[in-house]
């Protein structure tokens, strides 16, 4: 049959495609806008995100400063690789702090034992987004990370309320993204849209990138709660028969402490982690974030209101 | 080049079970996790599915719809089998969401139109098929759904295959058709082969899409395209070149090009086509010849570049070239130009009419743009192209003629959908109001 292929050249894998979209996606932000930002939590997406900015714009500088919202809750490990890495790389890097945001009454602090502070990120990162002018900020989000991401944008276009309009969306055609806007609005950009976790793993591992420990199994003390392992830390609240343990953990993403459980894993290289991600039968967001949970529409209303 | 990631698309009308077809492929290529079952199951007892697993729940995302039960907006899935990775787009089938359509069809190497067995050929399958066609998609799949209905029965099979070859003449630059016969809520010659329908011989849809062509595959056969999208310069390129030659008085001698202040690249991504080190190029539009000196990545210097490839060029000459500017070889250049004709989609609510102005991307350039005329109209039923519309309402298709204020540098869209595309740009309201395809120059 005629559809069937001889491959006449080698193959240009899979990988090397997508890198190769999210590089231009990438020049695209910094040729289009005045001031962009990049979103670098030192999280594994981001620092592949790093990562594809060396490869689209060395050997000049990076066309944009990295900005972290800090909850105040991260992971110290996490926060030990933000800073190395930017200094490595000579680049600038913002941090947005939500204490700040709670110190100066422009949101207010979650009480009891489920208290949070992802929520409270949103206006962090909206103020600081407005406090720097930013025009395009680009995030490592990925549309396999939930449902409510699958008809998002590369170039996700944001009212000057920083609200996401599910219904709304600019056609995006091609490889011809628009990136108009007027005073006051902004533009999501997600280079690696078409990415999935295994992507990101495989990546990592091609490049040899540094992720923070906490991807690593590693022994830890914990509690669990909805059938998650969080992270026991000073100040967290247990409620009723919870007890700390310690545990072999691994992390899937690295959100906030408060939220972020751990999965039981003893893959303690990048290679085992690689291999368990490939055989895992459970997604990143149903397994590792407590505020997906809480509802199956819960992405996409906080998606509505500015949240990453 | 076989590239290892598939794009392609569904389309088909409302409850024709593109979602349905959809979730059996991650379903039986086992990409659907233990918690998306766990909501699977308990979302499919809600809707009094009858125990059975509603496998369309797997990708109906956004409330809205989930809620209206219809699919509103193109949504993007991910899934891999040993042999390659797949990306699709699954569009809506609604007649007024024929935008999607374009949308998801833009990016496509293939695409899987759906017909209800037991409706045979209906005028949303042809307008499928020709929208696909439109957009460039040179392999379709027609996939008769719901062989369950119909008892599996070959010659229903065959009536609607002929019935679809009927209207195939309208389908230009469709390379290769193939019909299955399926059942997506049963799984029949999805992922595995059909027993019920032991009288079918081709692929299973799966095997065709692990196999096709990709449309990278032949960079030999294309010419190469490079449009220009950012110009990189070292970071010390202005300031301090003089300042650390000033030190001590002493220069360290340089190792890497990309340690010279007066570097200079383009940085791009290949359109089409291949470029070697040395290659003779033409910088266009004003035609500047010089040849290439270096092609440079992060990961080390090339000898040669192949679509869709992210490189950085270095001239053999000192130009002056910026962003929207085109490398091409000399004797295979492209149109320079500041009118042409056009295929386009409108996407938008307010109508477009002649005279209307607006703002252009085409590669990595951008221009004003008048729409001087609208020369014909698709008609949505017969397909034919009819007289010379006086607006364009949304979702229309028409041929018009495009005036821009500053040359392009275009392919025919049949000969290069990079080159050959783009899009307008409303100037008050910023909206991407219109898709366009160059039909000749
Ligand atoms: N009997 C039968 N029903 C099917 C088949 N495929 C889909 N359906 C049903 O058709 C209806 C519409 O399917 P859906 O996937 O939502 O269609 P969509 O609107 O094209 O996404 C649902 O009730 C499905 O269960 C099939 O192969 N056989
Ligand atoms: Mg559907």
């Amino acid at each position: 049959m005629s559809a069937v292929s001889t491959p006449t050249r080698p193959v240009l894998s899979h990988l090397r495609a997508l890198e190769s979209e999210a590089i231009y996606v990438m020049r695209e932000v910094a040729a289009e806008f005045e001031r962009p930002g990049l979103l670098f939590s030192a999280g594994k997406d981001s620092l592949v995100l790093l990562r594809l900015a060396e490869k689209a714009f060395r050997p000049g500088r990076f066309p944009f400063p990295l900005m972290h919202v800090d909850t105040g809750h991260n992971f110290p490990e996490v926060i030990a690789l933000r800073d190395q890495r930017a200094a490595e790389l000579g680049e600038r890097l913002i941090v947005a702090s939500v204490q700040d945001s709670i110190d100066r009454g422009r949101v207010v602090e979650e009480t009891g034992p489920r208290a949070s502070r992802n929520r409270l990120q949103t206006t962090t990162l909206l103020d600081a987004i407005a406090e720097h002018n930013f025009d395009a900020v680009l995030g490592g989000a990925r549309r396999d990370e939930e449902r409510a991401r699958a008809k998002e944008r590369v170039f996700s276009f944001r009212d000057d309320f920083g609200q996401w309009d599910p219904k709304n969306q600019r056609p995006e055609l091609w490889n011809l993204y628009n990136g108009r806007i007027r005073k006051g609005e902004h533009v999501r950009v997600f280079p690696l849209s078409n990415w999935t976790e295994l992507d990101v793993w495989e990546y990592i591992e091609q490049e040899r990138l540094d992720v923070p420990s906490i991807y690593y199994a590693h022994e830890r003390e914990v509690f669990e709660r909805d059938g998650m392992l969080y992270a026991w830390r000073d100040g967290a609240e247990l409620i009723d028969g919870e007890t700390v343990f310690t545990e072999s953990v691994r992390y899937r993403t690295v959100g906030d402490m408060t939220c972020t459980g751990g999965v039981r894993s003893h893959a303690a290289t990048l290679q085992e982690v690689v291999a368990e991600i490939a055989a895992t039968r459970l997604t990143e967001r149903g397994e590792t974030r407590a505020d997906d949970r809480v509802s199956e529409a819960a992405m996409e209303d906080r998606k509505k209101v500015g949240y990453f | 080049m076989t590239l290892d990631l598939l794009r392609f698309t569904t389309a088909g009308s409302v409850d024709d079970g593109k979602s349905t077809l959809i979730g059996r492929l991650l379903y039986d290529t086992k990409q659907v996790h233990d918690d998306q079952l766990v909501h699977l199951i308990e979302a499919s007892l809600r809707r009094g599915g009858e125990g059975a697993l509603d496998l369309a729940l797997l990708t109906d995302g956004l409330r809205a719809e989930r809620e209206q039960g219809i699919t509103i907006d193109v949504a993007y899935r991910y899934f891999a089998t040993e042999r390659r990775r797949f990306i699709i787009a699954d569009c809506p089938g609604h007649l007024q969401y024929t935008r999607n359509m374009a949308t998801g069809a833009s990016t496509a190497d293939l695409a899987v139109v759906l017909i209800d067995a037991r409706h045979g050929v209906v005028e949303q399958s042809r307008r499928h098929a020709f929208i696909s066609a439109l957009l460039g998609i040179p392999r379709l799949v027609v996939a008769i759904n719901k062989m369950d209905l119909v008892d599996h029965a070959e010659q229903r099979f065959e009536e609607i295959m002929a019935q679809f070859a009927t209207s195939a003449a309208q389908l230009s630059g469709v390379k290769d058709i193939t019909y299955i016969p399926i059942s997506a809520l049963q799984g029949d010659n999805v992922v595995t082969r059909s027993e019920r329908m032991d009288w079918y011989e081709g692929t299973t849809l799966l095997d065709l899409l692990e196999t096709v062509d990709v449309s990278y595959d032949h960079p030999d056969e294309i010419p190469a395209r490079f449009p220009v999208q950012w110009v990189v310069r070292p970071p010390a390129a202005t300031a301090s070149a003089a300042e650390s030659q000033s030190t001590n008085g002493h220069h360290t001698t340089r190792h890497h090009a990309q340690d010279d202040p007066d570097y200079r690249g383009y940085a791009g991504t290949l359109a089409s086509g291949a470029l070697h080190v040395g290659d003779d190029v033409v910088v266009l539009p004003a035609g500047q010849r010089t040849s290439i000196a270096a092609i440079d990545t992060f990961d080390g210097p090339l000898e040669e570049a192949l679509a869709p490839m992210s490189v950085t060029l270095r001239l053999a000459d000192n130009l002056d070239i910026s962003r929207g500017e085109l490398i091409c070889r000399p004797n295979e250049s492209p149109a320079v130009t500041r009118e042409f004709e056009a295929d386009i989609c409108w996407l938008a609510e307010q109508p477009m009419r002649p005279g209307g102005r607006y703002v252009l991307k085409h590669t990595t350039r951008q221009a004003p743009a008048i729409i001087d005329s609208l020369l014909d109209l698709v008609d949505v039923h017969s397909l034919e192209r009819v007289g010379p519309p006086s607006e364009l309402n949304l979702n229309d298709i028409a041929r018009v003629r495009v005036r821009t204020s500053a040359p392009l540098i275009v392919d025919p869209y049949d000969s290069n959908r990079r080159t050959g595309s783009f899009i307008l740009i409303d100037e008050a309201s910023n909206g991407t109001v219109g898709a366009g395809m160059i039909r000749s120059a």
